[in-house]
């Protein structure tokens, strides 16, 4: 039988380890909230279509039909924006729901032990599972335009792994700091309400000038959303492949920064929240 | 090096910051002073949060120490009750010791794995029903879903929710709601268990069941570790004792006398501040025990004098009748004894001795309540005080000749242990 040791200040020895072994908590954590989601509703699950659908539509008519501005290629307007939509919204509620999951689990912190790191990555599984039932809208519009994806529709999940990362960096970054200061509760709906006009998910970042677009792929959404918009329909535009790692690049600085920040501060969530 | 021991903890120390306002009082203050209060805190936060620190409310920050250079060594399969008055830290050192929050000083070594019980129903969700709540739940307290499988079934018979297994708990009773809870921890298999105060819900019944249940657990070998302010509970639960005042060990021993050791504290509190203990008759002066071999305790073979002392104030038209009640460590009454032949009714200063005698109680602690009753000529009685935990005393076994162990020294069940007559003799037909 191995000896835990307890000591102020001792990183966890087998904190990885921990971790694998408290998967199940990760799935039943991930499980509850999904369950809870769309209880006591009239339309249950269908909140998670109806609301990327109308998001879409008001953006396709104000982008599109107002504005004007110019789609991808040959694709239709509305489905260039559900595809950069989708993965939008998944980030956007993936980094919302794990800035507040520390606090929103705050019975279990304060009184159970398990690694931390589960519960805003759960969290983050919560909105993929939305993500997953959206993805029939774009299904249904593609039969719908008669559109028919390339081979590059099977790099998608690579999009989708990206997606995840670049919410759950920030995200862990700042649930951490969330317990500490609650001022940053208040900071995220607006992050995301700006993020949304900054990232390109109502037009295409081809609308941005060409001399400004490596600075634009600084937000690494942008990476993803070109990358989905890529995958989806078939390569309209080519990668620009210096954004797209520049993209990635940030999104792995903001991981590891979010990781570090988290476990930094780990031991005192107990105390503090 | 052996590991005997479940848990070892050296020189550990918590330590909090805690804020006061030192402008108590000054509710009322003009709105110029409020702004400009206001205005140093927000600096001053500001300023924390660039340090790094967390937000404290309050004008004057002092660090406070929860816990206090404790060391102890529990051994596996030992049931350890923890006791001391409210904010001793208890809580925190349990917290501390299932990994919740991390000790500011010292070292702590655990042998096996731990499950941790601070509070019922942790976890559970109210929209969820009773069935996807125990899955929640067990995997929270970390069972594997395979383990709660098995155990499912014997899970709701305990929790005898059978009926209600798919309505969400939002509808539950309270009572149903704590036995779920309740039943999933319950089913833990970990080598050291950590329960704080969990038991004190459900009814009698229902308590019974979680207690018989508790027992069972350690008497498979496990570590408990155990909180509670039921001194009753604790004692029937528990062998060895912890006792905390002020986030420090104060006492570390068998539970009986960790539990009379408790009480005595509280006496002392109490002493300063009671002089409840009178009518407008006849007032308690003091209570005294004689033939005590130490500061509390007494061998089974002493006899033991209780000393009452009171005073009567006015003629009273009946008789007043000291009495004493003996109560056992779990608060379990042993007995009442009136006082005998009893005709004073003059005032004046009086002093009762009554005479316990030897080999009659069983090792332990023991509690003598004070009172004195007076019966009216008209039929009536009215009690003039009762003090209920005055006196406390252990009772302790020397293991001689006389004791009749024959060599066993474990501890002999029953609250009392007299002697009786016996008689063996070869029978010859």
């Amino acid at each position: 039988m191995k000896t835990l040791v307890i000591e102020p200040g001792l990183a966890e020895r087998h904190y990885w380890r921990d971790l694998w072994r408290y998967r199940e908590l990760f799935y039943v954590l991930a499980w509850r909230d999904i369950s809870v989601r769309y209880k006591q509703t009239i339309i249950g699950l269908a909140w998670a279509l109806i609301r990327p659908f109308l998001t879409m539509i008001v953006f396709s008519v104000i982008f599109g039909q107002i504005a004007k501005l110019p789609t991808e290629g040959t694709a239709p307007y509305s489905l260039m924006v559900f595809a950069g939509l989708l993965p939008w919204q998944f980030f956007s509620t993936a980094l919302s729901e794990s800035s507040n999951s520390l606090i929103g689990n705050a019975n279990l912190i304060s009184k159970v032990y398990f690694p931390r790191l589960i519960v805003p990555t759960a969290a983050v599984v919560v909105s993929f599972v939305d993500f997953l039932i959206s993805f029939v809208i774009l299904i249904g519009l593609m039969i719908y335009y008669q559109f028919l994806p390339g081979w590059q529709i099977l790099t998608l999940p690579l999009f989708v792994i990206m997606a995840f990362l670049a919410s759950l960096g920030p995200g862990l970054y700042i649930t951490a700091l969330n317990v500490k200061y609650r001022d940053f509760r208040y900071i995220i709906p607006f992050i995301v309400q700006i993020g949304l006009y900054v990232s390109p998910v109502g037009f295409s970042s081809l609308v941005v000038p060409e001399q400004w677009r490596l600075l634009y792929s600084l937000n690494p959404v942008v990476g993803v959303i070109d990358g989905f918009r890529w995958a989806v329909l078939g390569g309209q535009t080519p990668i620009d492949w210096n954004a797209f790692m520049i993209s990635w690049g940030v999104i792995v600085f903001f991981l590891c920064l979010g990781i570090r920040q988290f476990r930094k501060m780990e031991k005192s969530f107990a105390d503090l929240i | 090096m052996t590991k005997d021991f479940a848990i070892s903890v050296e020189n550990l120390s918590k330590s909090y910051f805690v804020g006061h306002n030192t402008a108590k009082g000054e509710r009322y203050t003009s709105l110029r002073d409020v702004m400009a209060r206001n205005a140093i805190n927000l600096a001053r936060k500001t300023r924390d949060m660039f340090r790094g620190q967390a937000i404290v409310q309050g004008d004057e920050i002092e660090e406070f120490w929860a816990l206090k250079d404790i060391s102890f060594e529990i051994n596996r399969g030992d049931r350890v009750g923890i006791i001391g008055r409210n904010g001793a830290g208890k809580s925190t050192l349990l917290k501390v010791l299932s990994r919740i929050t991390e000790p500011t000083k010292g070292r702590i070594e655990i042998n096996g794995r731990v499950a941790s019980l601070l509070e019922v129903g942790t976890g559970f969700h109210p929209e969820l029903t009773g069935r996807e709540n125990i899955y929640l739940n067990g995997a929270i307290l970390g069972m594997s879903r395979i383990e709660i499988q098995k155990k499912f079934d014997e899970i709701v018979a305990f929790a005898e929710v059978e009926k209600f297994l798919d309505t969400p708990v939002k509808r539950y009773s309270s009572g149903m709601y704590v036995r779920l809870a309740f039943a999933v921890a319950a089913h833990l298999e970990p080598e050291i268990l950590i329960v704080d105060e969990v038991l004190a819900v459900g009814d009698m019944q229902f308590q019974k069941k979680c207690l018989g249940k508790m027992e069972e657990v350690s008497n498979q070998g496990r570590t408990v570790l155990f909180v509670s302010h039921n001194m009753a509970m604790i004692s029937n639960l528990c062998q060895k004792g912890i006792m905390l005042e002020a986030g420090r060990l104060v006492f570390q021993g068998r539970i009986s006398d960790a539990v009379l050791h408790y009480y005595q504290k509280q006496n002392e509190q109490n002493v300063r501040a009671s002089k409840l203990f009178e009518s407008d008759r006849a007032a308690l002066i003091n209570g005294e025990l004689i033939g005590l071999s130490s500061a509390s305790d007494i061998s089974i073979h002493e006899q033991l004098v209780v000393r009452m002392r009171y005073k009567i104030k006015k003629p009273v038209d009946g008789k007043c009748v000291p009495n004493f009640h003996f109560s056992a460590a779990n608060g379990t009454c042993v007995f009442v004894s009136n006082a005998d032949g009893v005709t004073v009714t003059t005032p004046g200063d009086y002093i009762a001795d009554c005479k316990v005698p030897s080999n009659l109680l069983n090792e332990g602690a023991y509690f003598v309540g004070l009172a004195l009753t007076t019966y009216l000529t008209s039929g009536s009685f009215e009690v003039d005080f009762f003090d209920q935990n005055a006196l406390t005393f252990n009772v302790v076994d020397p293991m001689d000749e006389s004791s009749n162990r024959y060599g066993y020294a474990g501890m002999i069940p029953g609250v009392v242990r007299p002697k009786l007559i016996w008689n063996i003799h070869q029978d010859i037909k």
